[in-house]
This record gives structure tokens, sequence and C-alpha cells, in this order.
């Protein structure tokens, strides 16, 4: 059921999988990507300890760049240091930046197609106690709306520093997404990551088995997830298979370019979808999903999300929880999908 | 050293002819803006005749001073001067915001070698110029360890930042020059085209910005005021900021809105209309005879 060419970590259902948050695969990608080009720079807009941003300062402290509390600044000064042929990374909380500072990140960064890394920490309702200030649901939708942003949301800290090793190797536009609180390391220096590539991390029509679960099964439903969700997405397929409803979870870290083949694919498979992103169903993942699907294979999608609302205080589980976005959720939503299908049919 | 009358009156003619070209782009045009890029012509031809270090042949030589023009909306100035220099032939101004042109209402730097940067949208242009700077002094000292840059070093190449005095308006100005005075970037210069006017009027009503020395000094740099349609004062502005190696440079350029042209000078309704045909021809006779100074067969 768990694809074998996603080379998952071995104890993945397991309650003691490590957690890392997604912000720690900045600081370890950029120190990477440092070491191999020495153009690559870190701009920080004053919060260097919680971006993670320190650790390429420690490393590279002549490369670490400190802008004080001035998200325009920031980013109309990466474009110019990316004038002068140098990659910069910039990062603060994603509800500043690109929150904040959109317009110079549209007019200075996207229309003049230059090679700057826009980082969006702390992103998602899991920021916590902070509350809806803090708490960007829009930045999905925000950069994948300018042309030639690529916008990439990776699921755990590995994944996370793949995404940054490989967005200093591209020549335009890049924002990153990232979650301050910890979620499941679930993949492996070993799982494939391309950007602008999906990946299948359990499909219930293959022979391996999960232990407990009888195999295969056909696939009805297709769960699509991206950054902070893919983890729970697993956990659902799981729980849904030991009820005998076969699903396909397919990890979406690269919303744009949407890996539109492999959507479709799946989808044509399943004739059902759910979407899952810790962000607003406007414009985000979801919206994406179901732009793609409507024109090329419609099918009937539930996009879960946080719909139309703010965040608030609380604990990064009691918000998810609230919001509706965790494992238990995904499992309910698969669940009526097919009976609303079933419904129609009698 | 200084020039010689000779040179200088070469310059000044230069920005006669820029001028010229900027009528008959906006009558071209239809639309655009009028009363910055005449005010503003001295700084560019200066700029372009002697100050910056550029091939026209070669826009992306990689050891040409880089202007970066915040106030995109005064391009039809640098567009002029470009074509001037010989970056592409005059007659292609007269395609300025026309459908497929390179030369877009407000500039957009994938589509014209040589334009640096887009701009249009106001406050950005000395952050990037910034971050150009930074990344000069960088190159100019590798290898080097430790946090930061150390000023003063060396450096042969120099950044250009010419910005409007309304655009003083944008926060994101005030964080940039906060920046580069903390990092003082002295290969920067800024040049103000203080011209005392924006779209809804003069600049003291919508937002006072006196004391702009006063407030430019307060963050660590260097001020210096001039005449911006002396060649001459400019040009002795620019090499002053290149001797100054502690803090950055901003030249205030006072400047006349509409320059050359008596029936719309100093008046802010030319900020962002186009002369029709008709007053096109009677703006390029008055450029022509210095407001009526020379004979008519000069027009």
């Amino acid at each position: 059921m768990l694809n074998p060419h996603a080379k998952l970590v071995q104890n993945i259902f397991d309650a003691k999988l490590e957690q890392k948050p997604t912000r720690d695969g900045f600081g370890t990608g950029t120190i990477e990507a440092g070491k191999s080009n020495e153009n690559v720079l870190v701009l920080c807009a004053d919060l260097a300890e919680s971006t993670r941003a320190e650790w390429f300062q420690k490393e590279f402290p002549e490369r670490f760049i400190e802008m004080g509390i001035a998200e325009q600044n920031m980013a109309a000064t990466a474009a110019g240091f990316a004038l002068a042929g140098k990659v910069p990374f910039m990062a603060s909380y994603a509800a500043f930046s690109p929150g904040r500072n959109y317009e110079q990140i549209r007019t200075t960064i996207a229309l003049n197609n230059l090679h700057v890394v826009v980082c969006g920490m702390h992103a998602g309702v899991s920021v916590g106690p902070d509350g809806a200030t803090h708490q960007m649901l829009e930045d999905i939708g925000l950069m994948r709306m300018l042309p030639g942003m690529t916008v990439i949301a990776p699921s755990d800290a590995e994944e996370a520093r793949k995404a940054v090793v490989a967005a200093s190797k591209m020549s335009t536009p890049v924002y990153i997404r990232f979650g301050r609180s910890p979620v499941p390391s679930y993949t492996t220096p070993e799982t494939p990551f391309e950007i602008g590539k999906a990946l299948v991390l359990w499909d219930s029509e293959l022979a391996e088995g999960v232990e407990g679960i009888q195999i295969p099964q056909k696939a009805k439903v297709a769960i699509m997830t991206t950054g902070s969700m893919s983890h729970q997405a697993l956990v659902a397929a799981r729980a849904l298979a030991a009820e005998g409803i076969g699903t396909i979870v397919l990890s979406v870290p690269t919303i744009k370019p949407l890996d539109t083949e492999a959507v479709v694919s799946v989808a044509r498979r399943t004739s059902h979808v759910v979407t899952i992103e810790e962000h607003t169903v406007m414009g985000g993942f979801g919206s994406a999903v179901a732009e793609c699907l409507s024109e090329q294979y419609p099918v009937k999608i539930v996009r879960l999300g946080t719909q139309d609302v703010f965040g608030q205080s609380g604990t990064p589980d009691e918000l998810m929880q609230h919001y509706g976005l965790s494992a238990v959720h995904i499992g309910e939503a698969v669940r009526e999908i097919l009976n609303h299908t079933q419904h129609k049919k009698n | 050293m200084a020039l010689t009358d000779a040179e200088i009156l070469h310059i000044e003619d230069k920005a006669e002819k820029i001028r010229e070209t900027i009528i008959e782009m906006l009558v071209a045009a239809g639309s655009g803006h009028t009363a910055g890029p005449l005010g503003t012509a001295d700084i560019f031809a200066a700029l372009y005749f002697h100050v910056l270090k550029h091939d026209p042949q070669n826009p992306e030589w990689e050891e040409r001073d880089r202007l970066i023009l915040s106030n995109g909306h005064i391009v039809p100035v640098r567009y002029a001067a470009m074509a001037h220099a010989g970056y592409f032939p005059i007659e292609e101004c007269l395609t300025l915001r026309k459908f497929g042109s390179r030369l877009q209402g407000h500039p957009e730097r994938p589509r014209l070698p040589g334009l640096e940067t887009t701009s249009g949208p106001l406050g950005q242009g000395l952050s990037q110029g910034n971050g150009l700077a930074y990344s000069l002094l960088m190159d100019a000292q590798r290898p080097q360890s430790g946090a930061g840059i150390r000023t003063p070093a060396p450096v042969s190449r120099r950044v250009y930042v010419a910005m409007g005095d309304g655009e003083q308006n944008e926060g994101n100005v005030w964080e940039a020059v906060m920046w580069a005075g903390k990092n003082k970037l002295h290969n920067l210069t800024a040049i103000i085209d203080r011209n005392n006017i924006q779209i809804d009027g003069m600049t003291e009503d919508i937002m006072p910005l006196d004391s702009l020395r006063a407030k430019y000094e307060a963050f660590n740099w260097h001020v210096l005021e001039v005449d911006g349609h002396n060649v001459r004062a400019f040009i002795d502005a620019v090499d002053e900021a290149r001797a100054i190696y502690e803090k950055p440079t901003v030249i205030i350029a006072h400047t006349i809105p509409g320059k050359g042209v008596p029936e719309i000078e100093f008046d802010y309704h030319w900020h962002g209309k186009p002369p029709t045909a008709e007053e096109g021809k009677q703006f390029l006779k008055d450029i022509r005879t210095l407001k009526g100074k020379l004979p008519h067969e000069y027009a």
C-alpha cells in the first residue's frame, strides 16, 4: 500500500516517529546550497532564530544580510542582489512576506523575472498561540497568481531541505512555504523530490501490504495533499483501508507548476478527489487541483482547508482540529464523498 | 579634471535633443508624463554623456555603472537619453506605450536591455540600488570572513538611483535610506528630482518633505544640493560623491518641472499628461528657440 518507490521511513505509523518543523529544512538546506554556491545569500527581517536563518548566519556570517524589521525593503533589496548575480533567500513570517510586501515581490522580483527565493515561515494555523495576525492562510493563493512564480509547500523537514537546495539551482522566482510546529519526518533522503513533480505515497492497489490490512483494494478516492497535511493523509488512508475503503494519496509539494499529469491520472483511476491544505480553500492548492480537473477530467472534489475564516489563538493541535485539518477529517470527507455518490446512484 | 566649456556645451546640446525627443514621443503616444522627463533632461544627459561608465553596444557589460530609475513614470527621459546615446534607433522612441513596443509605459527590464530594472510603483528603486551596491562591495573584497562588508573599500563600479521627490512619501524609501546608511554604501549615489510637484499638487501641500537635507543627514547620508539644470554643478556633485568614502551620498537636484517649455513650467497639472499634437509643435518651438530667445528659423 505504501508506495515502495517513495522510499518513506520504516516506522511511518509509529506514534514515536521523529518530528521536526519544516523550517529546520530551511536552515539545513540553505547551508547546503551555500556550500555549493558562494553566491547564495540569506536575508532576514529580524527573525533569524525562529526562521532558522541563524543556522546559515553561523556558517556564513559574511553572506547573512540583516534587513531589520522592514519586509518591503527586504524584497526589493533581494531583487537588487539578484540583479547583481547573487542568489538571495529572503526569510520572514509568511504573514509579512509575502503578506506585507506583495507589491514589491510582484514588481521587483516577479515582473523582473529574478531568481529570488521568497521563504514564508510560520504559515498556517499551526503557528498556534500567536493568533490570526500571524497565521498566514492566503500565501499560496497570492503567490501562485504571480506569472512565472514557482510555489512549493514541503511536507517535512527533509523535503524542505531538498526544496531549498533545488530552488537554489533555478533561475526564476520561487516561493517556499514553511511551518513553525513540528511535523512527522516521514520521508528519507532517498525519497524522490523534483520541483514540479507529485509523488504517490500510498496506493491501495499496490501489492505490498501494511500490517493488518487486506490487499489489494480498489482505489475509490484520491487524497491529494500539500505541505503539513501529507502525513495526516497517510494516517487517514491507513484507517480507511482498515474499513475496506481503498485510496491513493498523492503528495503535491509543488503547487505551481502543478503536476497536472499526475493529478489527472490519479483522478482518472479514482473518480473522487479530496484535497487538503493548511490554507484557505480559496485560491490555494485545492483550487489549483479543481481548476486542473474541471478542465481536463471533471470529477467530484471536496476541498479541505480553512473555509473563508481567519485563525485564532490556541495550541496547534486544538487549531488543526477546530479547522478540520486532521486525519479524522480527511477520513470523514472520503466517506462523505463516497456516500454522496452512492445516494446519487440510488 | 574639470570639464571644458565645450564639453559642457556638448552635454547641454544633448539635453536639448533629449527634450525634443520627449515631446515627440509623448505626442505620438497620446499618454504619459511630461513635466518630470523635461525637468530631468539635463541630469540624464549628464549621466549618459559623461558620468556613467557604460557601453550602449554591450548593455550587459560587467564593468558598467548601474543606473536604477525608481520613479518609472519619467522613463521617457531615460528612453530618449538611451536612444541618443546609441542603445537603439531614435525612431524607436515613437513606439512608446504602443502594443508590442520594447518601450513600455513604465520600464520593464526583461523587455529592453540597459534598463537595469522594472519600476513604476514608487519607492522601490533605492532598495534595489542598495542590493546592487552591497553586492558590488562584496565582490570587490573577496575573499572575506566575518559579518557584513568592510567599508570603506575600493570599488570600481558605482550605483546611481534616480528618485522623484513625491515618492519620498513612500515608507519603503525610508526603510532603504536607513539600510544604506547603516551599511555605509559609499558606492551608491541617490539623485532626487526636487521639482516640488506631484500628481495632486505641490509636494509641500500634499505631504511636506522639507527639510529633505536634514532627514537624509539624520540617516547618516552625505547630502549635496544643486541646481538640476546646471550641468557643471551636477557633475561636480557626482564627483564629490565619488570622493566620500564614509557614507552614501544623495544629490538633491532642484529642478523646474516642464523645464524648457514656459507654458507648462512649474505647473503640476502637467505631471501626468502629454501634449496634444498642436501643443507639441509649440513646445518643440519653445525648446528649439530657447523660449523665443533665438530666431524662429532654428525652430
